[in-house]
């Protein structure tokens, strides 16, 4: 008995516990307050979709209602804007996430010539300031002399979108074991069917990454956007326009459930990972 | 020399009826950035059927690119590669009848055990029921019955490596192929594994082509071995022949430990010369490729030397050297000597220990070496393309 607890009561971890130096809540503290600071903008908005404001402002909270999520479609401006946004979001991202998907996949796997400029292209796409690829996609436009709209929006978001698939997709490509679509083949899968059974699985996170990505980049664009959308009106563009007269606080209803819907996609991607691995 | 590459050609025409595999002048060239390198430069070999066949050599030998040749994932560049007759260059890897163990192992992730080693039956549409029973089967014979369900990450190295050769080996190949599939385990896995691995192979009286750089490996599992240096070979043959024979330095380095000397014919009768090896020294080779004058190498394993402190009597002296011990090691089972020859040369001689416990020289005693003539292996240089195309010509 006695031989057995004498070296317990040395050990370091019963020391450590009576009392923690100082230094030790340093990184605690410091965690919280970054989550605090990235995560209160939201709060915010979340809060203010419940506020009872009474006035064309919502910037003071008067009251907690839930009448904002009643009257969510009642400005037919702001609907029509987030159907816009929404559609465009979803055709980007499927769209980007098949050429981006397949870009990813030569630049992650092949050597081929022209690689380093491909790859040069795809970067500088991502590093170009917004307001550049906006302006020179305009200039583009008027002088192709394509009436803006709806299309041209799209076609702006699909091009924004594909380095950022094209990105994921190649990191996960490249720290796959080569060997596994030559296994495929070697047990008599021909290259059709090795890349659906195997390759698409292998790649599936990255793909989804590259969508959500997609799909977060589409919706809430205003530079690009506003250079290239003629009469048509998106979400963001909208709310920008609002924001002189006061923002209503559907705005901010609409915002929440934006934050929802992406919130749930992660925590299904984070499950579906955690599952993957058991 | 002449006789024995003769014996080896003839060898090869009397197989290729039988032969699982056959490759004929197989050339691969590797083309990147204006740069071209030879990885196999001239090959002809001929598989037998249910052979437990060894592609041996350095890194960078060849013997990788031969395999990948075999499995259809490199194309030859010359040469035709056949399957029990039928030439394969140009039929892609999926339509080969041959099986593939990866040194990676490539066990697909996303899939349990069962899915992955069921893939290349389902591939070929065999009916759920079938693929069930010989799935099972196969997991029974590598041992892994209980863990079907279970995903490849979850298990250990040695149990992925047999996961592997169940996949592999459920399609019932006509021939397996292994690219060093044993090189990622620690020892004494390794080492279990051999023994299964054979075990398995004679279960299943498949082919096996397995590739590896680990000469004991080679020696204790192959029913022959090639040798490959530089994208051509040294030697083929089986353990044996290529231990107590080695044709070039190369073999007789790389396999096992050899004694190198060089020496001066000074007498060439009756197919055995006797070249100068010191003041005192005589070594007689049996060769039948030598002339007075020439210089030539031989090799003599450690453990066919005698060593002794009296010179041995002129019967025995047919093979003797005088040197200077240097160093003694004893190995408990065995000593093993680093002996200076007043030639200059180090020789290492291993001693059994068994009743002439008195036998045993130290630091510093001079000494006999003596052994049997025909364990002076007389080692030719390796060979090389120029010489193959002249070959060609005569």
């Amino acid at each position: 008995m006695t031989t057995t607890e004498a070296p317990r009561a040395t050990s370091p971890v019963a020391r450590r516990k009576p009392k923690r130096k100082w230094t030790y809540y340093i990184l605690p503290v410091y965690t919280w307050a970054v989550l605090l600071f990235l995560c209160l903008p939201i709060f915010v908005m979340i809060l203010f979709g419940f506020n009872d404001t009474k006035g064309r402002y919502n910037i003071t909270f008067q009251g907690f209602t839930l009448k904002w999520y009643k009257e969510l479609f009642a400005i037919d401006g702001l609907t029509n804007a987030l159907i816009n946004s929404l559609t465009i979001a979803v055709i980007a991202t499927v769209v980007s996430v098949a050429v981006g998907g397949a870009l990813g996949m030569a630049l992650g796997r092949y050597r081929f010539r022209g690689k380093g400029p491909l790859s040069l292209v795809v970067f500088a796409q991502i590093a170009t300031p917004e307001l550049v690829l906006g302006t020179s996609l305009l200039s583009l436009f008027l002088s192709l002399n394509i009436p803006r709209g709806y299309t041209t929006i799209l076609l702006a978001h699909i091009m924004f979108c594909i380095p950022f698939v094209a990105v994921t997709v190649q990191a996960r490509v490249a720290g796959l074991d080569g060997s596994l679509k030559e296994a495929a083949m070697d047990l008599g899968a021909t290259p059709v069917v090795a890349f659906r059974k195997i390759t698409l699985p292998m790649i599936m996170p990255g793909l989804l990454a590259g969508a959500l990505l997609s799909f977060a980049l589409s919706i809430d664009d205003f530079v690009t956007t506003s250079f290239n959308a003629g009469q048509t009106v998106t979400f963001p563009l909208w709310v920008y326009g609002a924001s002189r007269l006061g923002i209503p606080a559907q705005v901010n209803v609409m915002g929440t459930l934006i934050f929802l819907f992406g919130l749930i996609l992660a925590g299904y991607s984070i499950l579906a990972g955690r599952r993957k691995k058991d | 020399m002449t006789s024995q590459a003769d014996q080896q050609q003839h060898d090869t025409a009397s197989m290729v009826d039988t032969a699982a595999i056959n490759l004929r002048g197989v050339e691969k060239t590797f083309v990147a950035k204006n740069e071209t390198f030879q990885a196999v430069q001239r090959l002809d070999l001929s598989i037998g059927e249910g052979e437990f066949f060894s592609l041996l050599g350095p890194s960078g030998c060849g013997k990788t690119t031969t395999l990948r040749m075999i499995a259809g994932f490199e194309e030859p560049t010359a040469g035709e590669i056949l399957l029990h007759g039928q030439n394969m260059v140009g039929v892609p890897p999926y339509k080969r009848d041959v099986n593939t163990v990866f040194q990676s192992y490539a066990l697909f992730p996303h899939m349990t055990v069962e899915q992955n080693v069921a893939f290349g039956l389902e591939r070929k549409r065999i009916g759920k029921a079938e693929v069930r029973t010989r799935v099972g089967e196969m997991l029974e014979i590598v041992g892994l019955g209980e863990r079907g369900s279970r995903r490849p990450q979850q298990l250990s190295g040695g149990q992925q490596q047999r996961v592997a050769l169940a996949r592999a080996l459920v399609n019932r190949p006509s021939a397996l192929l292994l690219d060093e599939p044993l090189a990622a385990l620690d020892l004494k896995l390794r080492q279990a594994m051999q023994v299964e691995l054979k075990r398995i192979q004679r279960e299943v009286g498949i082919t096996f082509v397995f590739v590896t750089h680990d000469q004991g490996e080679a020696l204790t599992m192959s029913d022959r071995i090639v040798v490959m240096n530089a994208g051509l070979i040294e030697q083929v043959g089986n353990p044996q022949e290529l231990y107590e024979r080695p044709r070039t330095r190369f073999v007789a380095g790389f396999l096992g430990t050899s004694n190198i000397m060089e020496g001066k014919v000074t007498r060439y009768d009756d197919g055995v010369a006797l070249i100068d090896a010191g003041a005192d020294g005589r070594v007689l080779v049996p060769t039948d490729d030598a002339a007075v004058g020439d210089r030539i190498t031989i090799s003599v394993r450690p453990e066919k030397i005698v060593l002794s402190h009296d010179e041995p009597p002129a019967g025995d002296r047919e093979c003797s050297v005088q040197g200077t011990v240097e160093e003694m090691v004893y190995l408990g089972t065995s000593n093993t000597y680093e002996v200076r020859l007043n030639g200059g040369e180090t020789v290492t001689v291993l001693e059994q220990n068994g009743s002439t416990a008195d036998a045993t020289a130290v630091r510093g005693d001079k000494v006999w070496l003596s052994w049997r003539p025909q364990h002076s292996l007389h080692l030719v240089d390796s060979p090389s393309v120029e010489e193959g195309a002249a070959d060609d010509a005569g």
